[in-house]
């Protein structure tokens, strides 16, 4: 290693311009003639639209479905038996689903007269009852989103693997868990820019999106385009999350009027759009049963999932992403012998469900972790002891769950008996016994999970969604004057993949990173690419830059060894250079013999040049699996319902580890969105299915002050099957924290005969469950 | 999220203020620190065809200190209390109050006027004036006159202002060296408008024991002779039935709403009387 390869504590090569104020974001491009959009959305979650009357004045500024020659609904479908697909007209036709759908849009000189004309713009609805609680919406009674289907359920799925042999443990724990439903509130939200190349006879989008080959795709379909006749460029992008791993409607529309209106458009999500009409993740609801033995060993675990998955699919694939993986997610990094899960994918008149940082396995976790440490208080044992007896061990390694995922390798014990000991539950323990002077109560808690990331075709063919991954590709070009480019179909907003991706690039060929160039976001100038999601960026991205570098290095060795005078044999590249037994040669000087001097070029010369596009997959591609232990100590204040974390411990797993202070980063910034799922968001929908928080007053995020520093220990052991052993790692920070949280807060109100069974825990959460604790005794 | 379009001005005195704010034919607002208008504007709560702006106006920063009080313009602002730029005659309670509000950036910009006139009943200065026994001056067209800060608010986001009224200033009394003043309140995270505050003060060389319960959905509960609710003990032990009652009184009866309210309370006084 040179200091800038893998494993380097790198600064991000991003951020010079990033910190500076300079980067590019869909909010910074000004095109000649642009006009703002401005949409009329449904005010009401459920309704029959009559109709949208427009005043004279605008008429020829006001867009409706009935204009939109030529487009298609969004069908984002799977192939999973019984699925049923919805259809998302990209404006209201004759329904209106939920709050916020788009119903008109409205054409300005600047966003705020196109506000004016949508205040202007009357939408006539028959408002229908709204089906909001997503454990009615099962009920036969309820009323229906999409009528022909005659439930409101997208999907539901079953498995059981020996449950009957569990059922007659002496421990039985019965819990009903619930998380809210949130934002993800990205600092930039959604937003786009449409402008029309009548001598290219094509589109681009610029948008601020995580996918931009998928949204092509998906965009071309819609609007009856050749895939050639649309760019999709995303710029800078200001956080992700899953957020932005979709094809929007308002996409599509203004695609639309790019091409009809014959100027540029633009549209800007703003913050409350973004609330009201995009509170769209993480709302689960867990009946759980664990079996365990008198010891607290555990038997089984039986489960009933119910996912709210709002209105529609979005595309390419949303409706059941989170409910179908809870079934194979569940069982966490436990080995345990009897289990069945049946999970309910439903829809609801609430805005389409997204994967959020962590998919599903978030809401898991909390289930699991919950459910595991009743059964330790059951038990009368330390919860750590509980999960010591059931984590799949180093010696099991690989291993073959119950649900057949393949844990690739690791030490998962390790990381909890590190945990155990950074946060010392013996002093906690003796802390307890004296008790507070201010009256509070503490208490710790712990969460083990692990995270399967860049899953790939193996897993995803059975779902039969539009978008299964493959092999991802990397573009590795050597410039004459000894620079590299990069070019990947992957995306980066705020994972840092221009310096870590130059760092894997610098590993093969010894290039300063300075001189690598990571170019990203632009179907025009980079490969296809399913985008990043999944965690997978590293792995695939990264390991494809790995196999594209050692493809250049192979051709480069070639022509310098002739330049040497020595056989290819006997040249090897180290920092930047061909060095042979009697000399050496700059990857800049074969460049600039490849480009412009061809007459020294050795005979048999690969004639794909210091050009490559290679395509790589991890063998098997099942997936890396990261893994992490938290463990959390907290004080609540029992009269007034307050939680504070004083103490957070993460001991995480990623394998190789290639930049450890972006990967911090990663871990930090989870965490803080963790902390925000555990204790501050949520967004209420009342019995008319209108979203009831439409500033941050109302939706609440975790702030500086609320986000202490978690103290992070790393262990890293390597996958097997990766390239430098890399694990994916981008999600893990987001999942643990609210199980962690809970079951400090749990232990800490044990003296009560409280239990906290939902997220976020708010104050008054806490008071009830404490005023319920003081019933049963 | 854009405002509607509206005209503005920046009037120099407080007469051409108050004429721009008596005209009929036009909906206007005056605006001050914009920390709470603004979000409305954007949000198009309010639409108004005028803005004035009042920061302008030399006569809402004044700062006049009496032997018995202290007279702050309206447009004095949180941060000016929190870092000392103005007296302090309430024994550094306002400062502390001050400095408790929301975060730096709305602080430098808030004013106690705003903050007042906007009547927030989360807001901290209509508690804590309210305890600490202000008067809010108010200025029209014709007249001044003055309401206690008790008093002043009539719902949520309204008070006793008429149109054309501007709220000048506030008049604070001065503590006696023996006073004590609690303050504690409930958010869930820093910056956030509280979801309870209780405010107290006890100065017995004025006779005044007052306590206030704050961010109760609408007005402020005044208790304004709290001494018959605490106990003569040592611990200074609450009347938690009559509190509980006074809340009730007022519209609020959920149990976990009082429960933390009266929490707030007692820690306030406890506060108070901590040697
Ligand atoms: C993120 C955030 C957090 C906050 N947290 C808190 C908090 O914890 N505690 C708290 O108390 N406040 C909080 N606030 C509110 C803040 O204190 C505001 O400064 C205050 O409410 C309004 O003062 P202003 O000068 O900005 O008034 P403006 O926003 O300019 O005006 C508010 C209203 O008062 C009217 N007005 C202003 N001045 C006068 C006047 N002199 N006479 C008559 N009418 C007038 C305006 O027409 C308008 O209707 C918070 C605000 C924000 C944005």
């Amino acid at each position: 290693m040179t200091g800038q390869g893998v494993g380097a504590r790198l600064l991000r090569k991003e951020d010079d311009r990033l910190m500076r104020g300079r980067g590019q974001f869909v909010g910074d491009l000004r095109f000649a003639g642009m006009k703002d959009v401005a949409f009329v959305r449904s005010p009401l979650a459920h309704g029959l639209l009559r109709g949208v009357s427009i005043p004279d004045e605008w008429k020829d500024s006001v867009f409706v479905a009935a204009d939109l020659n030529g487009v298609k609904p969004i069908r984002a479908v799977s192939g999973l038996k019984g699925f049923k697909v919805s259809e998302q007209p990209v404006l209201a036709t004759e329904k209106v689903r939920y709050v916020g759908e788009l119903v008109a849009m409205c054409i300005a000189q600047n966003r705020a007269l196109a506000e004016d004309i949508a205040s202007a713009v009357h939408s006539d609805i028959e408002e229908l009852p709204a089906v909001y609680d997503m454990l009615s919406a099962r009920k036969p009674s309820s009323d229906l989103l999409h009528q022909h289907w005659g439930d409101n359920v997208f999907l539901e799925t079953f498995v059981n693997v020996n449950i009957e042999k569990a059922l007659d443990a002496p421990i039985k724990v019965t819990r009903e868990i619930r998380t809210a439903r949130q934002c993800m509130a990205p600092i930039e939200g959604r937003g786009a820019v449409a402008v029309w190349d009548s001598r290219l006879d094509q589109l681009t989008l610029y948008s601020a999106c995580q996918m931009p080959h998928i949204i092509r795709t998906g965009l071309a379909e819609c609007l009856g385009l050749e895939e050639a006749q649309v760019r999709v460029v995303a710029p800078d992008v200001g956080g992700g999350f899953g957020y932005k791993g979709i094809l929007l409607a308002e996409e599509i529309c203004l695609g639309w009027l790019a091409m009809n209106l014959g100027h540029p458009v633009r549209w800007l999500e703003d913050r409350r759009e973004h609330l009201t009409a995009g509170a769209n993740c993480r709302e689960h609801f867990y009946r759980i049963t664990g079996y365990a033995d008198r010891d607290g060993t555990l038997l089984g675990i039986d489960c009933e999932a119910t996912v709210d998955s709002g209105a529609y699919s979005a595309y390419p694939f949303s409706a059941c992403l989170e409910a179908a993986q809870v079934a194979s997610i569940l069982p966490g990094p436990y080995d345990f012998p009897a289990y069945r899960c049946r999970t309910y994918s439903v829809a609801t008149n609430k805005c389409p469900i997204l994967p959020y940082r962590g998919v599903a396995r978030t809401g898991v976790c909390f289930a699991l972790e919950l459910v595991l440490d009743a059964i330790a208080r059951e038990a009368g044992i330390e919860p750590h002891e509980l999960r010591a007896k059931i984590l799949v061990k180093p010696e099991q390694m690989p291993f073959t769950n119950i649900t057949k995922k393949w844990f690739d390798s690791g030490d998962y014990p390790e990381s909890l008996r590190r945990a155990v000991a950074a946060i010392d539950i013996p002093a906690v323990r003796a802390r307890q016994k004296v008790g507070e002077t201010d009256g509070r109560l503490i208490g710790v808690g712990m969460a083990t999970y692990c995270e399967q990331a860049a899953h790939g075709t193996s897993v995803y063919y059975g779902w039969g969604i539009p978008m299964v991954p493959g092999f991802e590709q990397a573009t590795a070009r050597l410039t004459p004057d000894g620079g590299l480019e990069l070019r990947v179909g992957v995306h980066s907003h705020g994972q840092g993949l221009e310096t870590t991706l130059a760092q894997v690039a610098h590993e093969i060929l010894g290039i300063d990173v300075a001189k690598i160039k990571v170019v990203h976001g632009d179907t025009a100038m980079t490969p296809y690419s399913t985008g990043t999601w999944g965690s997978r960026c590293m792995v695939m991205a990264g390991g494809a830059v790995s196999v594209a570098c050692k493809e250049i290095a192979k051709r480069a060795a070639k022509i310098g060894a002739q330049l040497l005078q020595t056989d290819d044999s006997r040249v090897s590249i180290r920092a930047g250079e061909v060095v042979g037994p009697g000399g050496s040669i700059t990857l800049g000087e074969i460049a600039r013999t490849w480009y412009l001097k061809p007459h020294s070029l050795p005979a048999d010369v690969d004639m794909g040049g210091l050009e490559a596009t290679i395509g790589y997959r991890p063998s098997p591609d099942s997936g890396t699996f990261s893994y992490a232990t938290h463990a959390a100590l907290v004080a609540v204040d029992p009269e007034i319902g307050t939680i504070e974390i004083l103490d957070y411990v993460i001991v995480e797993d990623g394998g190789k580890l290639v930049n450890p202070m972006i990967v911090d980063g990663q871990i930090y910034g989870g965490f803080a969105q963790g902390v925000g799922t555990a204790l501050y968001e949520e967004m209420p929908f009342n019995s008319a299915g209108q979203p009831l928080a439409s500033t941050f007053a109302d939706y609440l995020l975790p702030g500086a002050t609320e986000v202490p520093a978690p103290r992070l220990d790393h262990m890293e052991t390597l996958s097997p099957h990766t390239e430098f052993g890399v694990k994916g790692i981008g999600e893990g920070g987001a999942i643990a924290p609210p199980a962690a949280i809970a079951n400090a807060v749990n232990d800490a109100l044990r003296p009560l005969k409280a239990e906290l069974l939902v997220s976020p825990m708010t104050p008054r959460r806490v008071l009830s469950a404490i005023a319920v604790g003081r019933s049963f005794s | 999220m854009k405002p509607v379009n509206f005209d503005f001005a920046r009037p120099s005195d407080l007469p051409a203020a108050i004429a721009l704010a008596s005209r009929e034919d036009a909906i206007v607002k005056f605006i001050a620190g914009g920390q709470s208008l603004g979000p409305m504007l954007n949000l198009r709560l309010v639409q108004p065809n005028l803005l004035v702006d009042i920061t302008g106006i030399a006569e809402l920063k004044r700062v006049e200190e009496t032997p018995d009080a202290l007279e702050l313009g309206s447009c004095i602002t949180h941060a000016d209390i929190e870092d000392g730029r103005v007296p302090d005659v309430t024994g550094g309670a306002m400062r502390a109050v001050a400095a408790g509000i929301a975060y730096r950036a709305v602080r430098n910009r808030g004013t106690i006027g705003g903050s007042l006139a906007h009547a927030d009943p989360s807001a901290d200065w209509l508690s804590a004036l309210a305890a600490l026994g202000a008067q809010a001056i108010v200025r029209g067209a014709h007249k001044e006159r003055q309401i206690p800060v008790d008093t002043l608010m009539t719902g949520v986001f309204e008070c006793s202002l008429e149109s054309g009224e501007l709220l000048s200033g506030v008049e604070i009394p001065r503590l006696s060296k023996s006073a004590r003043w609690g303050y504690y309140k409930h958010c869930r995270k820093t910056g956030e408008l509280a979801h309870a505050i209780a405010a107290f003060l006890h100065d017995p060389d004025r006779s005044v024991c007052r306590a206030v319960i704050g961010a109760t959905g609408s007005k402020p509960i005044v208790l304004s002779d709290a001494s018959v609710l605490i106990g003569k003990g040592p611990d200074h032990a609450l009347d938690r039935a009559a509190i509980e009652r006074a809340m009730t009184g007022h519209g609020m009866t959920d149990p976990i709403e009082q429960q933390i309210h009266f929490v707030c309370l007692r820690r306030a006084v406890q506060q108070a009387y901590r040697p």
